[in-house]
């Protein structure tokens, strides 16, 4: 039987599917009502619930905590304040991430870490082949659960519940009491909207929700599903494991791998020279930007309005826009004389309902990146594959001030 | 005259029926000689109790070549191969590991035991994968000659070493490891917690007589991987109607291309003059002549049996008299009147829909293990179990089951016994073995059928009765598989072939001996190397 999250009691009743799936070995609800669309608006205009429970967390303990993060991440977590969060990629020794997470310095020697696939061996190997003693790692994926309370009114609702929130600016973090429970609070998300995700012990979870929930009833406050948090989240340009990539550690040949400068992650990198650490990758991540060797480069995609109605309109079938989000693969090819002249490929593709357009997080070969470059994207009409133009466009698509701005009390955003 | 082939294969086991098979697809007339009343060899199916069907000796499915399903087109001929989707492991003390199908349930269940052995198990199970991949095409291929200067020869020795020179340097390095170390030292590496390391462990020592801290182990466990469920990896299948399922499958196919069957027919000699094979004599003296001649024998029974020893070549009986039979394993096959039930998980028979390991820790594996050094059958048996009935309802009256007993280790050779008197003491030892893990299972049986190595042997030929025709160790696989030089189906007897499984790619009912010797003697054929 799959697992439960401690949240659970609460979102039994309120799934009106009655269908759940299966992340990581929990149960959770791709949907709560039908309507995505309408889960995805309470992420976009108003405030939504969503339980992450099923990410796998790490705390990292001790004096030596550091140097073992410093070792790992690409990222200096050095310079990550206490009360900071950040967002960092891992890789192996060639340079191919393994995963991506965020990891949050509760304390000077506390950090802990969200990750999508299970990743204790692997840290406590580093730190034993490192002779680090000076680092306890605990998986505490049971021991908490995590609610990511998201959208512009997000705050009106945390603010009901604790003061802390006010004074976290983006990926800031507090230790905080909710409904008299210990929680830790974030200022981040995977929605790219304003939003705070919240660890708490699982014995408090749902006194916990029952507090927000409550606080947010005016506010509409909904629990969403995974569905419109991966909708979400490709407007936000971020990048799905398993999705847009695939772990480093699980893949069978470097085709199937991606270095952080080929997911669009150069900006973690951009300290380099700055930065005398070791870390693991760094070899092969100097030498790919020396040479400029990266394969691909992920960019965003806009697709024509105009060609896309079209080539439905020829076909004589209406454009299929709502809820339209995939996760398969799609061909891109280059534009001109030559035809299918492959030239790479979209991973998530959506039709945003907020932004009007069809757009897709892609990966292209480096000279096609620059925006506003002209491809043409594959997908089929009525089974027969078409080609479109699409431009590439900057990421994210949708980037709302409220996710970035200061916060004041008894402001709604 | 009715007494001439084309080709003659003797022994109707899975190999030989392959074998046959493609040999009458190819035009041939083909007739297969089988000793018994019945084909299969060691993968039959037999109703000893009305209504229950046992799998006598081989019981599972798991490294069939997809090239043979595909080429003689065994779906069509009836093939149902069901899936055993499960892994269990009884423990002591209510403790136990029931892996199934999907990763992220049986990452929890690990993580019962170990949070580390969860992840540790799928970056094994991952490299493993990639090692069998690697390796799988030359499963399928006729090993090079290691030992013939001949130019094509050296260059397909070079071709081997290249190719694994090529190989990705974590795969070849874990490689290496298989080839060189224990199970338990490759497990120790990855894999803490003592009931998910037994429950490797005891894939390498599978037919083997073998200590699991063997060298030899981490081979005869990677082997046992090689096979494949529709493509995944290292997963095992049920044959409709038992493993005697597939092989009236492969009859059906052999029929349907126009060959002949002859049961009850034993085959004293092959006949052969001036180093040219032309028929078989039978025990009963008929003859048979045919240019081909294809045993699908051992390799002792091929070379010094069918043939006097004396013809045979020096360098090929001082190997073959070297070669490593010594089988170790035995069957203990019950009839029983409900399901057994493992306290822990009481009412519940989904858990048996796969294989059921007894040998919970490697302490139980070390002292099952001793008792053999010592020269008699371990008195706490690790035991594969299958409750057969539970994959296939037709195994056996409804409500009631049948459960294979595959044991370990039950030498050949006793010391100071014998199998005539122990047979019943071993049947016993199962029984109390079994009443420990899942208690009121003695209630429950109505039949019981014991198999040691020597009947194995009696029965159906497989010299010492070794499971997989000589151990599926390195000196004895591939190049070596019988013998260097002479592993290319091959014999010193033109028109004289073997396709047992001593030959590449070895036992458990992979069926490539079959196919390989046929794809060896065709094209002989057409570049008239014979004939």
């Amino acid at each position: 039987m799959p697992k439960t999250t401690p949240f659970h009691a609460r979102l039994a009743p309120l799934n009106q599917t009655g269908i759940w799936k299966n992340w990581s070995g929990y149960l959770v609800a791709s949907k709560f009502q039908y309507s995505v669309t309408t889960e995805y608006y309470a992420i976009r205009n108003a405030v939504s619930l969503l339980d992450t429970s099923p990410l796998f967390k790490y705390r990292f303990k001790g004096p030596q905590a550091i140097d073992l993060l410093r070792r790992c991440m690409i990222r200096d977590v050095q310079k990550c304040k206490i009360g900071r969060a950040l967002y960092t990629a891992w890789c192996d020794n060639g340079g191919f991430v393994v995963q991506d997470g965020v990891i949050m310095r509760v304390a000077e020697d506390d950090f802990w870490l969200t990750s999508a696939e299970p990743s204790l061996r692997y840290f406590r190997q580093i730190a034993r082949s490192m002779g680090l003693n000076g680092v306890a790692i605990d998986d505490v994926s049971t021991q908490f659960g995590i609610l990511a309370l998201q959208g512009p009114l997000s705050h009106s609702v945390i603010s009901q519940v604790t003061p802390d929130a006010t004074q976290l600016d983006y990926f800031g973090l507090t230790q905080s009491k909710i409904a008299e429970c210990d929680v830790v609070i974030s200022r981040t998300g995977f929605t790219g909207d304003l939003g705070f995700e919240i660890w708490v012990h699982a014995s408090d979870a749902l006194q916990v929700w029952d507090a927000i929930v409550e606080a947010g009833a005016g506010f509409n406050i909904i629990p969403v599903g995974t569905t419109a948090l991966k909708i979400a989240r490709v407007e936000a340009g971020l990048l799905l494991m398993d999705v847009d990539f695939q772990s480093s550690r699980f893949a069978w040949v470097d085709e199937q791998r991606e270095t952080p400068i080929e997911l669009g992650w150069a900006w973690m990198l951009k300290d380099l020279s700055h930065d005398d650490r070791d870390f693991i990758g760094r070899e092969a991540i100097e030498t790919e930007i020396r040479q400029a060797s990266n394969r691909w480069t992920t960019v965003g995609l806009e697709m024509d309005w105009g060609e896309f109605e079209k080539v439905h309109r020829e076909a004589g079938i209406p454009t299929p826009k709502f809820e339209h989000y995939r996760e398969e693969t799609m061909s891109i090819y280059r534009r001109g004389e030559k035809q299918w002249d492959y030239a790479g490929y979209a991973s998530s593709f959506l039709f945003s309902s907020l932004l009007k357009k069809p757009i897709a997080i892609a990966k292209l070969p480096p000279d096609l990146t620059i925006v506003g470059t002209e491809v043409d994207l594959e997908f089929p009409v009525i089974r027969k594959p078409v080609t479109v133009l699409a431009r590439v466009a900057t990421m994210p698509f949708y980037d709302p001030d409220q996710k970035t701005k200061s916060l004041t009390v008894g402001a709604s955003s | 005259m009715t007494n001439h082939y084309d080709a003659i294969v003797i022994g109707g086991g899975h190999n030989g029926l392959v074998n046959a098979c493609y040999l009458a697809k190819s035009g041939m007339k083909t007739l297969l000689l089988e000793k018994r009343h019945l084909v299969g060899g060691a993968t039959i199916t037999e109703e000893l109790l009305a209504g229950f069907q046992f799998t006598t000796f081989s019981y599972a499915v798991s490294l069939l070549r997809p090239d043979i399903v595909d080429e003689l087109d065994l779906a069509k001929h009836g093939l149902m191969i069901l899936p055993m989707p499960n892994t269990f492991q009884p423990g002591y003390g209510g403790k136990y590991l029931l892996l199934g199908a999907d990763k992220d349930a049986n990452y929890h269940e690990i993580a019962r035991h170990s949070i580390e052995d969860a992840e540790g198990y799928r970056e094994l199970s991952h490299l493993i994968d990639r090692i069998c991949f690697a390796i799988k095409p030359w499963m399928d291929r006729i090993p090079p000659n290691s030992v013939s200067q001949d130019p094509a020869d050296l260059a397909e020795v070079d071709e081997f070493d290249r190719y694994m020179k090529g190989l990705d340097s974590d795969v070849r390095m874990l490689l290496d490891k298989f080839l060189t170390c224990s199970a338990v030292e490759i497990l120790d590496e990855y894999i803490e917690s003592d009931i998910v390391k037994a429950m490797i462990a005891s894939s390498g020592i599978i037919g083997s007589q073998i200590s699991p801290r063997d060298p030899k182990t981490g081979l005869v466990w990677l082997f046992h991987k090689l096979g494949e469920y529709d493509g995944v990896s290292g997963d095992w299948g049920f044959h409709k109607n038992g493993n005697g399922g597939l092989t009236e499958v492969l009859a059906n196919a052999f029929e349907s291309f126009g060959g002949t069957i002859r049961l009850n027919a034993g085959v004293e000699k092959v006949i052969h003059s001036a180093g040219q094979a032309s028929g078989v004599r039978l025990l009963d003296d008929a003859e048979y002549s045919a240019k081909i001649v294809v045993s699908a024998l051992d390799p002792k029974r091929t070379f010094t049996q069918l043939v006097d020893a004396e013809d045979m070549p020096s360098d090929l009986m001082s190997a073959i008299s070297n070669y490593k039979f010594q089988g170790s394993a035995s069957k203990v096959n019950f009839a029983l009147s409900g399901p057994p039930s493992f306290p822990a998980l009481s009412g519940r028979t989904d858990i048996f829909q796969g294989f059921t390991n007894i040998g919970p820790t490697l302490k139980y594996l070390d002292e099952a293990w001793a008792d053999c050094q010592a020269g008699r059958f371990s008195r706490r048996p690790f035991i594969d179990c299958c409750l057969q009935s539970t994959v296939d309802p037709a195994m056996s009256p409804p409500g009631k089951h049948v459960l294979s007993c595959f044991t370990m280790y039950t030498p050949y050779k006793l010391k100071d016994s014998d199998w005539d008197s122990q047979r019943g003491n071993l049947g016993d030892a199962v029984e109390e073995t079994l009443e420990e893990f899942f208690p009121g299972f003695r209630k429950l049986i109505l039949h019981r059928e014991v198999v040691t190595p020597v009947d194995i042997e009696r029965l159906i030929g497989l010299t010492e009765g070794n499971i997989f025709a000589g151990e599926l160790f390195g000196a004895q696989l591939f190049m070596n598989r019988p013998a260097p030089g002479w592993n290319q189906y091959r014999t010193p007897i033109r028109g004289y072939y073997q396709c047992g499984s001593g030959t590449h790619p070895g036992g458990c009912v992979t069926g490539g001996p079959g196919r390989l010797a046929a794809k060896q003697i065709l094209g002989d054929l057409r570049s008239a190397k014979i004939g």
